[in-house]
């Protein structure tokens, strides 16, 4: 009985992240639609990714880590372009998501330490383990391939702050919100 | 006699259906009628349905016992004869309405251009202008011939009366966005005069139409020819009266009025109001109201943007003022839920007076659930007594005295129901289908995949799903029923889910005012079917 189950679960798990994978490569590419960011849809892909989000922390062991972060700075697309006042709320939304689900098991002295917009700094060392869904960082280091690699984006970090191996990826995200 | 007419007609709560017709016929039709007393609504899951043909006993003679249940609209007292038995003629079967072809207007080659896809149709107040507005910012408007005298049975053609680019793509420097020129709605205002009138919207900008017919014009001018240019005043030895000549019809569009700068989200929705005075407008978060003279400026009713963005869970979807009461909107959501709101109660109406949201069904929970109930359309009955709701996979028509759940669902493409994850890679899942009534609320309306559209008969509870294709375009060739088969064994005939064409969808649908015509419009085609005439 534990067989099938393992099996579902991986099944379940698999379909997860495949889902994400889907939904932020389509996040991604509504950047470049003409007309703008369309907010119902980016509202409706964020959905889907937290529900796709959930049933993977669900259905994986709690000692996978921080697979949350990639998915926060894709909520930053959730505003549809015209707000250049609210940038900055928009921003903080990031990485204040991403502080909301993170692990319960890190030290609680992290909390004090942490700055407002939660750059966490700690997770440089968790981040090695790189989500499956998302692709190698490898492949995103290759200069001037981001933009035109087949893959889906490169993992959406917390903007603001980064890990050493996603410095590419970073100055990437920074550029982005500035539309 | 048609019996969805006869239906119509005599309304009770719910009874057996009685069909009477002509007496003296040798033929005919035994029907029984039972009157139930009405039965509270809390009682009562969907409608039932059943239809049964029975040979009566009767030797020699061929009667058919038909037994129909339904809920019928209440608009008159309740039938007073119990168990009555009523002899019907006509030894036809029940009339089914039969829908054929009339015209397709439209490039034939499947190479479709980008421009050309129509994005939306809707017919005037009469019936007798069909506008279409296209992904280009075109909006081409056709105009039924009047019936000829030498075949009273035909109805008029449809043909090209006026075509003029309604927008054009604009850039916002401020945010760096293009602003597409597609035309999201077209509204007629009722007319008024001589000339027509609509309303024409893109995701940022409504524009007001005039468009005027001009068969004369004035000749004899003494200071410029005919042609315009001017007479050396010097050449002129005598005066003459300019007069109106008759000339080769022309019909202008001219726009009338700008309002703009209004919508920060992408507009969604145009309404016009029952007052003829006033429109609203709404995009993403909030809903404006408009006087069709003041382009300056409009008033917010509505705005559910949340002050920290982050918070955001709903957006509205579509709107519509009530058809009658010039007070009362409604707007829906992304969420499955559709606010009325009534501008007496206060200037800003966040606080809906009604609020109509079902349950939702813990069986059909899935993954995707969140996009499928988001509905993408909302639309008054004529009468104004029911609204109908259109999501990714039914139709639900909500009586607007009752707030708990709709008084009909139809299922649309229920078959699509176990393919949402591919649809939602393939981005079909986020289409947005319309629906509309017919002329006098009994029947509805929606497009579906593969130039499918379905229609929803409600009293009867009836639907058929037809198919426009170039194929069965011969003029007044009735159209098939198609079928879709979910699954397992496929019948002849039938056409399995995994050979439906995605990229075939019909998304916009209008319906005639008066008649049976209805206007198609698949990618870049515009089809017009029309009921059989006898």
């Amino acid at each position: 009985m534990s067989d099938t189950t393992t099996e579902t679960t991986m099944e379940v798990n698999a379909e997860a992240r495949r889902i994400l994978a889907v939904s932020i490569s389509k996040l991604y590419a509504s950047r470049s639609q003409r007309g703008g960011l369309r907010l119902h849809r980016s509202l409706l892909l964020s959905l889907v990714m937290r529900s796709a989000r959930d049933i993977y922390h669900s259905s994986v062991p709690p000692a996978e880590p921080m697979d949350t972060s990639p998915e926060e700075p894709a909520e930053l697309d959730l505003e549809s372009g015209p707000q250049p006042d609210e940038t900055s709320a928009e921003l903080s939304l990031t990485a204040r998501g991403g502080a909301h689900r993170e692990e319960e098991g890190e030290p609680a002295e992290d909390k004090e330490n942490q700055s407002p917009t939660r750059c966490s700094r700690k997770r440089r060392g968790k981040t090695s383990v790189a989500p499956h869904f998302l692709p190698s960082k490898r492949a995103r280091l290759e200069p001037g391939e981001e933009r035109h690699a087949a893959l889906p984006p490169p993992p959406p970090v917390s903007c603001r702050i980064g890990p050493a191996e996603s410095l590419t990826s970073l100055s990437l995200n920074r550029v982005i919100p500035a539309c | 006699m048609r019996l969805a007419q006869f239906l119509n007609a005599t309304c009770v709560g719910h009874f057996e259906s009685v069909m009477r017709g002509e007496a003296g016929t040798r033929e005919f039709l035994k029907v029984e009628c039972k009157v139930f007393t009405p039965v509270p609504s809390n009682t009562r899951s969907n409608l039932h349905s059943s239809t049964s043909h029975r040979q009566s006993e009767a030797a020699g003679s061929a009667t058919t016992v038909l037994t129909v249940q339904g809920l019928i609209p209440l608009q008159r007292p309740p039938c007073p004869f119990p168990w009555t038995t009523i002899m019907a003629g006509v030894g036809d079967e029940i009339d089914e309405v039969q829908w054929c072809f009339s015209q397709v207007k439209g490039a034939i080659d499947d190479d479709v251009a980008d421009a050309d896809i129509i994005s939306t149709v809707e017919f005037n107040h009469s019936g007798e202008l069909l506008a279409t507005g296209d992904k280009g910012g075109r909006v081409v408007i056709f105009q039924q011939e009047p019936e000829s005298k030498n075949q009273p049975q035909c109805r008029g053609d449809y043909n090209v009366y006026s075509t003029f680019q309604s927008h054009e793509p604009e850039f916002d420097y401020l945010k760096s966005l293009e602003i597409e020129e597609k035309i999201n709605k077209i509204r007629w205002l009722p007319q008024k005069n001589a000339a027509h009138f609509l309303l024409s919207t893109n995701d940022k900008t409504i524009k007001l139409w005039k468009i005027s017919e001009r068969d004369k014009r004035p000749e004899g001018y003494n200071l410029k020819e005919d042609d315009g240019r001017y007479r050396d005043p010097n050449t002129v030895t005598t005066l003459r009266v300019p007069i109106f000549r008759p000339m080769d019809l022309m019909v202008e569009a001219s726009p009338r009025r700008v309002y703009a700068n209004a919508h920060t989200y992408h507009i969604n929705s145009i309404s016009v109001n029952s007052d003829c005075e006033t429109y609203l407008s709404s995009d993403d978060l909030r809903i404006n109201l408009w006087h069709l003279e003041i382009t300056d400026r409009s008033f917010n009713i509505v705005d559910i943007k949340p002050a920290n963005m982050e918070e955001l869970t709903e957006v509205i979807t579509a709107s519509a003022f009530h058809p009658n009461q010039c007070n009362t909107f409604v707007y829906s959501s992304s969420k499955g839920a559709i606010r009325l709101c009534d501008m007496r109660m206060s200037a800003l109406c966040d606080n809906h007076a009604k609020f109509f949201e079902e349950p939702e069904d813990p069986n059909n929970r899935s993954f995707f659930s969140e996009i499928t109930s988001s509905i993408s359309d909302v639309n008054f009955s004529h009468s104004g007594r029911y609204m109908m709701t259109r999501d990714y996979l039914s139709i639900k028509i909500w009586d607007l005295n009752m707030e708990t759940r709709p008084v009909e669902t139809y299922q649309v493409h229920e078959y699509l129901r176990s393919k949402l994850c591919s649809l939602y890679e393939n981005d079909c899942i986020f289409d947005k289908f319309e629906c509309c009534w017919n002329g006098n609320d009994s029947v509805v309306m929606t497009g579906s995949y593969n130039n499918f559209f379905r229609m929803f008969d409600r009293g009867y509870r009836r639907d058929v799903t037809l198919e426009a294709s170039r194929e069965n375009s011969k003029p007044q060739s009735v159209l098939k029923p198609r079928k879709v088969s979910s699954g397992g064994k496929r019948k002849k005939d039938e056409i399995s889910v995994d050979s439906l064409d995605f990229n075939k969808k019909i998304l916009h649908t209008a319906w005639h005012p008066l008649d049976n015509v209805i206007a198609v419009a698949t990618t870049n085609n515009l089809y017009i079917f029309q009921d059989k005439l006898n």
